[in-house]
């Protein structure tokens, strides 16, 4: 136990600047998926069919493939076309998309939550239907979402770890790093795992706080 | 383009490998997630903690990173394990904590009135459990599964990084002899979405036959 916590210790410093990159890519690419969610959301719900059926196809295709298959796409396949990214951009892009797809269903089902009459009692006040959504029925929705998308942030937290295997610096890519000078693959994979329970465990906590502030009684 | 066919027959390789490995996670991740969410449900409060924690630490950490210590860590420790199996205790582990949800979820959503109902009819817990409890709970299990199967089978393609030829590592030895990784990776990619996606309209075509009106529970999920 002593000897984890002077590996723990002496690894610390570099940790920490891998789990800068993995905050660093897990919050850009939330909120990059979050504009995708919400309008992939609100073609889903209130599109007429062209854009539904292009909606609906790139939320099947994308949570229908492995994320790191489509890390790869962009990140190896790209330059065939003449697109270069760095890892970080390819990471980037490959998680807001992905994460598009998975909050757009969240939303989705936030949308349809709202009842119906809502909706015709905005348009009989002469409301537009954009303007519906947007001033109606997003606010109320957007609140049901709060529980789903910390559950996202999460999942997108401990997927950022892909990003190592495209050449981020990030908090597992670290991990490795300091492990193969050290070889204390055991001590350190186990302080890397430390630390993202720590940054999960205070994101929970943190949302459920959030939760509780917003929440509109009775709704 | 003659390289196509030949790359379609390793490519269809890997896929068994991705198969063999989500199908032998998935059971050992059953056969494990029962106790922890029976433990969960049933267990005096000493056995429920230790059962709780388990399952949030397992869920806090990424897959990566608990392959990363079966695989690098655990030959410190003198246990050596090939790729495969690595690949398989990882993913089973971590398909424990989920499923064990999925299970405990399940056993809970059995209303009470039921329970109450068996009691007073003169059956013990034994018999409530299995007779009352279990049938519907594995009927409520059924939707939450097959959305664990695509997330295990999807979750196949991080064994890349230990060296098991999967179908994603398949296609990458591929693409270092061809040169065409659009073309290799789209493949790949759809073959998981064909797989994916057609186990998914399967069970949800079984599932309304298969469903009593007004008893199924749904929700959005990570898939």
């Amino acid at each position: 136990m002593s000897h984890f916590l002077h590996v723990f210790i002496q690894g610390f410093p570099l940790l920490i600047g891998g789990l800068k990159f993995t905050l660093i890519l897990a919050s850009v690419s939330i909120v990059i998926g979050f504009i995708i969610g919400v309008f992939i959301a609100i073609e889903r719900v209130y599109g007429r069919k062209i854009s539904y059926g292009l909606s609906t196809a790139y939320v099947e295709i994308i949570r229908g493939t492995p994320l790191l298959v489509q890390l790869f796409i962009l990140y190896f396949s790209l330059p065939q076309i003449g697109i270069h990214l760095s890892p970080l951009a390819a990471a980037i892009i490959s998680f807001s998309l992905n994460s598009g797809a998975y909050q757009a269903e969240y939303i989705r089902g936030a949308l349809q939550a709202v009842e119906k009459g809502q909706m015709r009692a905005a348009l009989s006040l002469g409301m537009t239907k954009w303007q519906a959504v947007r001033m109606v029925i997003l606010p109320q929705a957007l609140r049901k979402v709060l529980p789903s998308w910390t559950n996202e942030f999460v999942y997108l937290i401990k997927y950022t770890s892909l990003a190592y295997l495209v050449g981020v610096p990030e908090l597992t890519a670290q991990g490795e790093f300091f492990a193969s000078r050290n070889f204390e693959f055991m001590n350190v994979f186990l302080s890397v795992a430390l630390l993202y329970l720590i940054v999960i465990f205070i994101i929970t906590w943190a949302f459920s706080a959030v939760e509780k502030r917003v929440r509109v009684p009775g709704i | 383009m003659h390289f196509l066919s030949s790359s379609i027959a390793v490519l269809l390789n890997g896929t068994w490998v991705t198969v063999e490995l989500t199908v032998t996670s998935l059971f050992l991740g059953t056969a494990v997630a029962v106790f922890v969410a029976l433990a969960e449900v049933y267990g005096n409060i000493w056995i429920k903690i230790a059962a709780t924690a388990y399952e949030r630490i397992i869920r806090s950490i990424p897959i990566l990173v608990i392959m990363f210590i079966i695989f690098f860590g655990f030959p410190i420790v003198g246990i050596r394990f090939d790729p495969f199996v690595a690949a398989i205790i990882s993913l089973g582990i971590r398909s424990s904590a989920y499923q064990s949800q999925i299970f405990r979820g399940s056993i809970l959503a059995v209303s009470k009135g039921q329970i109450l109902a068996a009691k007073s009819l003169g059956m013990n817990g034994r018999q409530t459990f299995l007779y009352i409890t279990l049938p519907q709970a594995l009927r409520f299990s059924i939707a939450p599964l097959t959305n664990e199967f695509t997330i295990v089978l999807k979750d196949t393609s991080i064994a890349y990084a230990l060296g098991v030829t999967e179908l994603l590592r398949e296609g990458t030895y591929i693409v270092s002899t061809t040169y065409e990784p659009l073309l290799i990776y789209s493949l790949c990619a759809a073959i998981y979405f064909v797989i994916t996606f057609g186990t998914n309209k399967f069970v949800s075509s079984m599932e309304r036959r298969f469903s009593i009106p007004g008893y199924e529970i749904r929700g959005v999920e990570r898939a």
